[in-house]
């Protein structure tokens, strides 16, 4: 099996390594062959390994590959922890990245970048699959910035806009901040445990309960506080999302693979492995629950607001990895993974989706200006509608299980403000389907509002586009209903995550679940379903039958919908605290210490200082034999006085 | 008196087996010295293509007895243990290496002729007695063997004037080193009455030893030590060093640089860590004086520098310095990291005097630092692989150069040095402004003149490979980090 995981993550790389070094001279055909060569031998090899692990209940394979450093006791390798978890995810992200490979086909066709592109999101996905499979912090950490590297390379494809530039340099920075405490908490990781590979560290999370530190508070909640900092940052959770809306400025391909369906679950993902840990702190899970709370319900109200087509499902992305997010606060770790699961499938299918309505309207991204594409475009339409339905959590659709399933656990969880989360996740469908089904409406219905020359070129985009979005739309309707059960309750996932016994939630669900087809009728009487039909009603009054009414709204409402234009501000918070503020202390270091004490002290004096050594050294260097014999047979005569002298030498007792 | 006490050195012809590669070498040597001498002008190519294959098949034998079993022949003066038989495939490898940019810049100087190859050849013969010597004869043996060579490969450029200078030099100091060397060798021969280096491990180590014998042994390990530390040019031992390599041809340097260095750290590890291990409290304080002048001084000067050989002659000696901060440690491990950073250090130091060699033309010497004025638009791909060499020189992750100080440096500390640490650390940053500088030189500076290539393509192939096998290295320095450990 080992070498199968080798090849499932080394095929992508070698994929990418051909593309990036020799792309020109092979050509476009023979790059995105070989790379999508790579990757399809990925996703056949991973549907393998699920097969092994998951449904053959395959033996948890753990093991270093490869010793990189012995620092000490500390041992840095490369290893592979395969278990149902991570099975499950290479499942979905090899598929998902095939499939934005064959996409890109025909997304990029007139690109100059075109190689190089094949070869970034090749990269991509070998540092994916290092990620997940990594059976110890420092290469998820390597993993991690990886991903987050190609992250940054991609947003910033198209380098000569400048917007691109400003989004991924945004991005870059933004993601620091979390790294930052993500390293920190790898770092007290490795203080206290002296490991960095989880079963060790795991297995010693007992000896850890009771250690407090920086003056009373628990080392365990401190080090999964500083873990879940960095899942924010590449989760993009509220205060660290701001990145993720600007990072549509990339390529749609990579919105849809990076920015939605994989490398922004990363954060899901690194929290589930971490479960044991988690698990010990109830207050960390409350500030997980409460932090995905809050970016689900307002970074959902932000979708309402968006004209740009890729701006509206990124809103929505930022708001599902928020109830990605509050289940793993309410320990339904489970839950959290079959949601990222569904998401990945039907959040990739939109942005795909919108990428084809995107080349279809030569980049044309305002949704005020397209409408009627219905007739255009079927294939897009279809599938679009699939995938919306399956965000808004529509009964029978993926998502209305996995969306059902979170808001139940809240319901049942008995963490501190766990009611008002409730009420939260509950308003956030009737959100979601408000500006899903907005957007819907105003793209494919309706009256055609698309500019005469646009019109004409009108017309469904190529196979390699549409194809993807099949495959897509197949798995974002029926992967719930056929997975839910064994998933949630019979023990898929149950060798890689642990769930405390005082967190019922879990158990809660499995006692009220009868089967995934009981739950379709059964949804007719809840509250979230009549909240989404609510939401889908409130779209068509104001996108279709009495639009001018958003318009007397938005008057009547100016001070909200100031607020929701302005993001909450804050950007604008950032640019005046953050950057403002450290450019001023920046500026005052400069003239203090840099150019003061370096400049003046260090560099300067340096300078002087070596110049008067040299002054010093330079007579020895005469190039006489004569002074170098002699500065010989001068310097053995030193060394044997003080052999003969020195201090605790027994010789001086002669 | 009987037949047998006659038969000073018993003789077992299998014995002949574990010497096969200097064997060899040498019968090889005989044959291309005659050959060439019947060799018309226009084949004088032949000689360097035997000399390769010569190289090239000691190298095969010396490999082929990796993981024979300890053995010590010829009266207990020649061992065969893991560690010659690494190094001197090692070593054939760097001269490979090194004749291969050496053609390029003797053709270019009109100094091809047989000889050069020839007395390349009776050096590494007489490092390859150096790296398995077990007596102190033998090692002085394969000493001089190198270092005759040596002098008058360097004075091969006989018309210049600075070449002869610099092996007139390098003559008369080492012939002073080597009078020193052999002082050390009477005084421990004289109090231990053995030459093997077991005899004198046994008697270093002997509890009962009176002041006076450890006085004198500790004499005579002053005299051994600066012997040593003057072939690796440790301060103050290195007047010679900047001299000699900016005076002698660059092919030389770039040999003289390299492989006699490896030969030299084997004598020192035969003679202190296996033969005076006991007095290791006081050539580890020797050591450590040394090492730290030669780090600092090598650091500073070098900022001076204007000529690149000049330069990468400090470089050595700071270089050195770190190599015997190691041998302070007093622990295999730190003896290790010491062994790793030199086998590093050849591989930096070729690339490095190799890209020299690649811009030289008819009668021009590449040497000053001047000359690399925007490589980086001429020729991007070599002024990619000098980035390489000059980041890993100055010890910048990830390229190896990086992790052979890091070894080091945690050696030292954890051997309780911290301060020592801290203050190698200082000088190395210091040096890193110089390794910079050329990287200013050849991405930031208009070029006045163009640099055109003329080197040949095997050249040009090789010296890719060197310079990215440092980056490959540096990736997967565990590997290699154990073989040198394995070593000792």
């Amino acid at each position: 099996m080992e070498n199968i995981y080798l090849i499932i993550a080394l095929s992508p790389l070698l994929g990418a390594i051909l593309a990036g070094f020799f792309g020109s001279v092979l050509g476009r055909t023979a790059t995105h062959t070989i790379t999508i060569l790579g990757v399809l031998v990925s996703t056949v090899l991973s549907l393998y390994v699920f097969n092994h692990h998951v449904l053959e209940s395959g033996a948890v394979f753990n093991q270093n590959i490869y010793t990189w450093m012995q620092i000490g006791n500390l041992n840095v390798s490369v290893g592979f922890l395969i278990d149902n978890l991570t099975s499950v995810m290479l499942v979905v992200v090899s598929f998902v990245s095939l499939m934005v490979h064959i996409y890109t086909i025909g997304y990029m066709h007139d690109d100059d970048g075109y190689t190089k592109f094949f070869s970034y999101i090749s990269l991509f996905t070998f540092s994916m699959f290092m990620l997940v499979m990594s059976n110890n912090f420092m290469q998820l950490f390597f993993g991690w910035e990886a991903v987050g590297l190609v992250s940054y390379l991609l947003i910033g494809f198209w380098h000569h806009k400048e917007s691109a530039v400003e989004a991924n340099l945004k991005a870059f920075l933004v993601n620091r901040v979390g790294d930052f405490g993500f390293l920190l908490g790898i770092a007290l990781v490795l203080m206290y445990f002296g490991s960095l590979d989880y079963q060790e560290v795991f297995t010693n999370l007992g000896n850890a309960t009771g250690v407090t530190i920086l003056g009373g508070s628990s080392l365990i909640t401190v080090v999964c506080l500083l873990l879940f900092v960095g899942a924010m940052g590449k989760s993009a959770q509220v205060p660290l999302h701001v990145w993720l809306p600007g990072s549509m400025e990339g390529p749609t391909p990579i919105s849809a693979l990076i920015h939605a369906a994989t490398m922004v679950t990363a954060g899901i993902f690194m929290v589930s492995r971490m479960s044991p840990m988690f698990e010990l702190s109830d207050m960390a899970l409350t500030v997980v629950m409460i932090v995905g709370a809050i970016t689900a319900l307002f970074m959902g109200l932000l979708g309402i607001v968006q004209n740009d087509i890729k701006k509206v499902v990124a809103y929505s992305t930022l708001s599902q990895l928020g109830y990605m997010t509050v289940a793993l606060g309410v320990s339904a770790y489970s839950v959290a993974i079959f949601h990222l699961m569904t998401h990945a499938f039907f959040k990739a299918l939109l942005f795909l989706g919108a990428g084809s309505v995107i080349v279809a309207m030569h980049h044309e991204q305002d949704i005020r200006k397209m409408g009627g594409l219905r007739n255009k475009m079927p294939i897009t339409y279809w599938t679009a509608l699939i995938g919306t339905l399956a965000l808004i959590g529509f009964p029978g659709f993926a998502g209305f299980y996995s969306k059902d399933m979170i808001i139940e656990a809240v319901h049942f969880s008995s963490l501190p403000y766990a009611g008002w989360v409730y009420y939260a996740v509950v308003a956030g469908v009737f959100i979601t389907a408000f500006y899903s089904l907005r957007m819907f409406f105003l793209v494919f219905h309706g009256e055609s509002r698309v500019d005469h020359h646009t019109a004409e070129h009108l017309h469904e985009s190529a196979p390699s586009i549409t194809f993807p979005l099949i495959a897509l739309a197949i798995p974002s309707a029926v992967i719930g209903f056929l997975t839910i059960d064994p998933m949630l309750f019979n023990g898929w996932l149950d060798n890689a995550i642990t769930v405390a016994s005082s967190h019922v939630s879990m158990a809660e669900l499995k006692h009220e679940f009868h089967g995934a087809a009981s739950m379709i009728p059964h949804a007719f009487v809840t509250l979230p379903f009549w909240m989404m039909v609510g939401g889908i009603a409130a779209a068509w009054v104001f996108s279709l039958y009495r639009t001018q009414w958003a318009d007397t709204i938005q008057k009547k409402f100016h001070r909200t919908n100031y607020v929701l234009e302005s993001l909450y501000g804050f950007d604008r918070f950032n640019e005046i605290v953050f950057v403002n503020g450290i450019k001023k202390l920046g500026n005052l270091l400069w003239k203090v210490s840099d150019m003061g004490l370096i400049d003046n002290m260090v560099v300067n004096g340096s300078a002087r200082l070596v110049g008067f050594i040299g002054r010093v050294v330079r007579p020895i260097q005469t190039g006489y034999i004569y002074h170098y014999a002699f500065f010989m047979i001068f310097s053995l005569l030193i060394i044997l006085t003080w052999v003969l002298f020195a201090g605790d030498n027994p010789l001086l007792e002669l | 008196m009987s037949v047998e006490s006659l038969n000073l050195f018993p003789f077992d012809s299998s014995s002949l087996l574990v010497a096969l590669p200097e064997i060899f070498l040498l019968s090889a040597i005989v044959v291309v010295l005659l050959l060439d001498l019947f060799l018309v002008k226009n084949f004088k190519q032949v000689t360097y293509y035997l000399t390769q294959v010569s190289l090239l098949i000691t190298g095969l034998l010396a490999f082929d007895l990796i993981g024979h079993a300890e053995t010590i022949i010829f009266s207990n003066s020649f061992i065969l243990d893991d560690m010659a038989s690494v190094f001197k495939v090692f070593m054939m490898g760097a001269t490979m290496v090194a004749m291969v940019y050496s053609r390029h810049y003797l053709v270019q100087h009109s100094l091809f002729r047989g000889e050069f190859f020839v007395l390349v050849m009776l050096s590494v013969l007489g490092m390859m007695v150096m790296v398995s010597g077990y007596s102190l004869l033998t090692l002085y043996l394969g000493l001089e063997i190198m270092s005759l060579s040596l002098y008058t490969l360097i004075a091969i450029a006989r018309q210049r004037a600075v070449a002869v200078e610099a092996a007139l030099k390098y003559f008369v100091l080492g012939a002073i080193s080597s009078g020193l060397l052999l002082y050390g060798m009477s005084m421990i021969y004289g109090i231990s009455g053995g030459l093997n280096i077991s005899d004198i491990a046994a008697f270093a180590s002997n509890s009962d030893l009176s002041s006076r014998e450890a006085l004198i042994i500790n004499f005579g390990l002053v005299f051994l030590v600066i012997g040593i530390a003057f072939k690796l040019g440790a301060v103050p031992f290195h007047n010679w060093v900047p001299d000699v390599y900016q005076g002698s041809p660059t092919a030389v340097t770039m040999f003289l640089s390299t492989v006699p260095k490896i030969a030299a750290v084997a004598m020192l590890v035969r003679i202190l860590v296996d033969g005076l291990s006991a007095m290791q409290p006081y050539w580890s304080d020797l050591f450590m004086v040394l090492a730290l002048l030669s780090i600092a001084l090598g650091s500073v000067v070098a900022l001076m520098q204007t000529n690149i050989k000049r330069m990468l002659a400090y470089s050595t000696i700071s270089h050195i310095g770190f190599i015997m901060l190691g041998f302070t440690t007093g622990v295999v491990t730190g003896y290790g990291a010491s062994v790793f950073y030199i086998l590093v250090y050849v591989l930096m130091s070729l690339a490095a005097f190799g890209m020299i060699i690649l811009l030289n033309k008819k009668g021009f010497e590449a040497d000053l630092i001047s000359d690399y004025k925007g490589l980086s638009k001429s020729s991007p791909w070599f002024a990619l692989m000098m980035l390489v060499v000059m980041l890993s020189m100055a010890g910048v992750p990830p390229f190896i150069g990086f992790y052979s100080k890091f070894f080091i440096l945690q050696q030292v500390v954890s051997a309780g040095f911290v301060t020592i640490a801290i203050i190698a650390v200082v000088f190395a940053v210091i040096s890193a402004y110089y390794y910079l500088q050329i990287i200013k030189s050849m991405y930031f500076d208009e070029a006045d003149k163009e640099a055109t290539i003329f080197a040949p393509m095997d050249m040009q192939l090789v010296l890719s490979i060197n310079a990215v096998l440092i980056l490959v290295v540096g990736l997967f320095p565990d590997f290699w980090m154990k073989l040198a450990l394995s070593l000792l």
